[in-house]
Parts: C-alpha cells; structure tokens; sequence
C-alpha cells in the first residue's frame, strides 16, 4: 500500500494542470488564509478589548465554549442551504465555506488574544501607567507585546484547525486538496485518497512549522524561554 | 419539529452511537496520557519531545486519518473501530500536556510532605499528586470531549453511523429539517458531556468545596 501511495504522489502528472497537486495546494492555501484573516480580523481586536478592559468576558468565554461544540460539516451544509439561494457562481458554494472556517477559527484566535492580554503582570501595567501612559498606549506598548506569544499560539491553533477542515469544503465541490479525499472515496480510488490525506497533514505541519518560525522571531527575547506552544 | 417526532428513536440510536464513538476514546485517551503525561512531568528531558510530539498527531486532519486509519490497522474502512482508534489518537494528542501540566502544579512541598510520611512513589503518585492534578486534568478533558463530539460527526463521510449521518441525508435530499436536529443535538451532547465531566471533578475533588482554608 505503502508502494502505491508512493508512486501516486511521485507520478509527475499527478502534480501538474488544473487539478494537479500543486494547484490544490494554492486553493487550500487560498481558502485557509482567507478564512484565518477574516477570523483575525474580527477576533483579534475583540480579543484584545476585552482582555484590556475585563467586559464581557463571561460571555466570551461561554460563546466560545459553544462555537467549539459546533459541528463544522453540519454548519456547512446549513450555510449552504442557507446562502447558496442568495448568492451565483462561484461564490455560492465559496460563502458557506469561509463562513465555517471562519466560525471555526475565531474561538481559538479570540482566547488566545484575551487570555493573553489578561495574562499580563499587573506590576507591568502599573509601571506602564505610572509612567504617563494612557489606556491605548499601555494596550499598544505594554500588553500586545506581552501577550503575542498567547495571540499566535492561538492564530496558529486556529489555522492547524482551519487547514484540516478546509478538506470538507470539497462536499461543495470545491477545490483544494479535499478534492483528491472525496474523489478518492467516491470511486474507491484508494492511492489517490490516501495520498490526498498525506498531503493535508504535510500542509499542515509545514505551515505550523513556518508559523514557530514567525512566533520565534516576533515575540520578544525578554518573553521567551518556555517551551512550544499553547493550545487554548 | 415534526421530522423529529417521526424520527425520535432513529435519533437517539445515532446519538448512542455517537456517545460510543466519542466517549470511548475519550477514557483510552486519558488512560494512554496519564503515564505519557507522567514521564513527561517526571523526566523534564521528554518534556518537550512528548509534548511537541502528541501535538503534532493533532495536526493530521480527521477526513484524512480516518481514510488512513483502515490501511495501517487493516480494517474495513466501514468499522467503527478505525473513528474509535482516530478520535483516541486526537484524545492523547490533547491531554499529555494537561496531564503534565496537572501533575506539574502539584507543589512540591506537598509532594515532600507525602514522601516524609512514607508514602512510595506509587501511592504517592495515586493518593497525591494525581487527585491533586484533578482539576486541571479535567479542564483538559472537557476541551477535549467537546472536540471530539464535533470531529466525530465527520466520520458519516466515511459511512460510520451516528449524528453526522443526519447530515448527509439532509444534504442529499435538499432537507434542511434533519440536518438542524443534527447540529443541535451534537451541540446537546457537547453539553451533556461537559456537565458530566465537571460532576465527576467535583467528586473527585472535595476539597474544593470545603471552604477558603486559612493556611
């Protein structure tokens, strides 16, 4: 079996054209960021807000808690049902999708950035205000900087999580590496599913290696010295 | 509403199915982490290594593992023991770092204090430090838990019978009805699950109802 997936992923043809590997690749790639930009855009400031400002938090917490209970195939054909009547072309199956990958990424982004900026030392922030420093500032200077480490162990949780669900995406009929997964399953081509499920994973270990690069780089040394990351 | 009446027992029967499928490997998982978990906390070398290691097994997309699972174990792809294997590995991968973590934040006077009334290491490890653990082991478990109920309902892509299957069959047929009472009722589980969780914690802790002690 092993053979066969081998030689599978290492038949040139497999590679090229319009639903060749790499092309799925760009798609799944476009689709996860899309969706991880959207989520940390909403999530991200929200985040921040309240962990600077302590309301709302119950809420929150309880509303993520809930998000995470949420299956993401059922919401996807729910969005579907739901928006596909609404919208043509492309985008009609393209909506429902990033709607589950972004309903899917915000949990995790939203506690990292709340738990992070709450994590804060409030001997930092005391300092941070006795120094002059308004509200804004003591957020912009003293505990986004403080809580990075806890914001990007979040985006990249959310995006470990984003990358695996976008292979459902493809019961759309969209692209990505779902494709070669469920077409695999539908005529028991089973090399093609096996290597499309290879694939997801190394996609996915490749960017969450990129993403502890980043991490490693942004976070400040005076933060550093503790090990991997943190799964909220 | 009515989709649901005429359907209450075919519901429930997935339900119990999905409470299998979730459920079961939720306590191998933990059986599996609690010495992985351990060596972890004990032997600060590994601690990177188990820790870094389960996370990545966490990676693996479930569509993908659970296609994967029937090749390396041997299995026909419609048993629903490749889900119970899968979702275990997805236990396992969450709860090392709790329970290495719990163990962790047992002090270590405590740990002393149980050592100099003669405690050995294996009841100290079973009357100390683990019931000591409790509460954060089983915030662990409740993540896990709820992340198990919603991967599991991936699993009707591969033909396993239990809640997810309400999506397909609302999906094939254009039906909203059975598709709602899915999301509902794993998003119920979840709940159900929860609640259990912090039942048994609350057991397994007494203490931390006896009141603020003053020490």
């Amino acid at each position: 079996m092993i053979n066969r997936i081998l030689a599978w992923l290492t038949d040139g043809a497999h590679w090229q054209g319009d639903d060749g590997i790499l092309r799925r690749v760009v798609e799944h790639m476009e689709y996860s960021l899309a969706a991880l930009a959207i989520a940390a855009l909403i999530a991200i400031p929200l985040g921040l807000y309240i962990g600077h400002t302590g309301r709302g938090r119950f809420l929150v917490v309880n509303a993520v808690g809930a998000a995470r209970a949420i299956p993401s195939l059922g919401l996807l054909y729910l969005a579907f049902f739901w928006l596909a009547p609404r919208l043509s072309g492309e985008i009609a199956f393209l909506a429902p999708a990033g709607l589950v990958l972004v309903v899917l990424a915000i949990p995790p982004i939203l506690s990292g950035a709340y738990a992070g900026v709450e994590g804060v030392e409030p001997a930092a922030r005391d300092a941070a205000v006795g120094m002059g420093m308004r509200g804004t500032e003591v957020l912009r200077h003293v505990e986004l900087p403080c809580a990075l480490p806890l914001i990007l162990s979040g985006i990249r949780s959310a995006m470990l999580q984003v990358i695996a669900t976008a292979t459902i995406a493809s019961v759309l009929g969209l692209g990505g590496l779902g494709r070669f997964l469920i077409d695999g399953l539908a005529v028991r081509d089973t090399p093609q599913t096996a290597s499309g499920a290879v694939l997801v994973a190394v996609l996915a270990l490749i960017v969450d290696m990129f993403l502890a690069m980043v991490q490693r780089s942004v976070v400040s040394p005076g933060l550093t010295g503790r090990y991997g990351k943190v799964r909220v | 509403m009515t989709w649901l009446r005429g359907h209450f027992v075919e519901v429930l029967s997935l339900a119990g199915h999905h409470i299998f499928l979730a459920g079961v490997p939720l306590v191998l998982g933990l059986l599996i982490a609690l010495p992985l978990g351990w060596l972890a906390c004990r032997y600060k070398v590994l601690y990177p290594f188990l820790i870094i290691g389960s996370g990545l097994l966490y990676t693996i997309p479930s569509l993908a593992l659970f296609i994967m699972l029937p090749l390396l174990l041997g299995t026909n792809i419609l048993d629903p023991k490749n889900v119970v294997v899968a979702m275990t590995i997805y236990s396992v991968a969450l709860l090392v770092r709790t329970v290495a973590d719990g163990l962790g934040s047992v002090p270590e006077a405590v740990n002393q204090s149980a050592t100099a009334m003669g405690y050995k290491r294996l009841r100290r490890f079973g009357s100390v430090e683990l019931p000591l653990a409790v509460p954060v082991i089983s915030a662990g478990l409740r993540v896990a838990a709820v992340s198990n109920v919603s991967i599991v309902s991936v699993a009707t892509l591969i033909g396993v019978a239990q809640l997810g299957s309400l999506f397909t069959d609302g999906f094939s047929r254009a039906f909203l009805d059975p598709i709602v009472v899915g999301v509902v009722a794993c998003v119920v589980l979840a709940l159900l699950f929860d609640v259990a969780i912090l039942g048994v914690t609350r057991l397994l802790t007494p203490w931390q109802r006896a009141g603020k002690a003053t020490a």
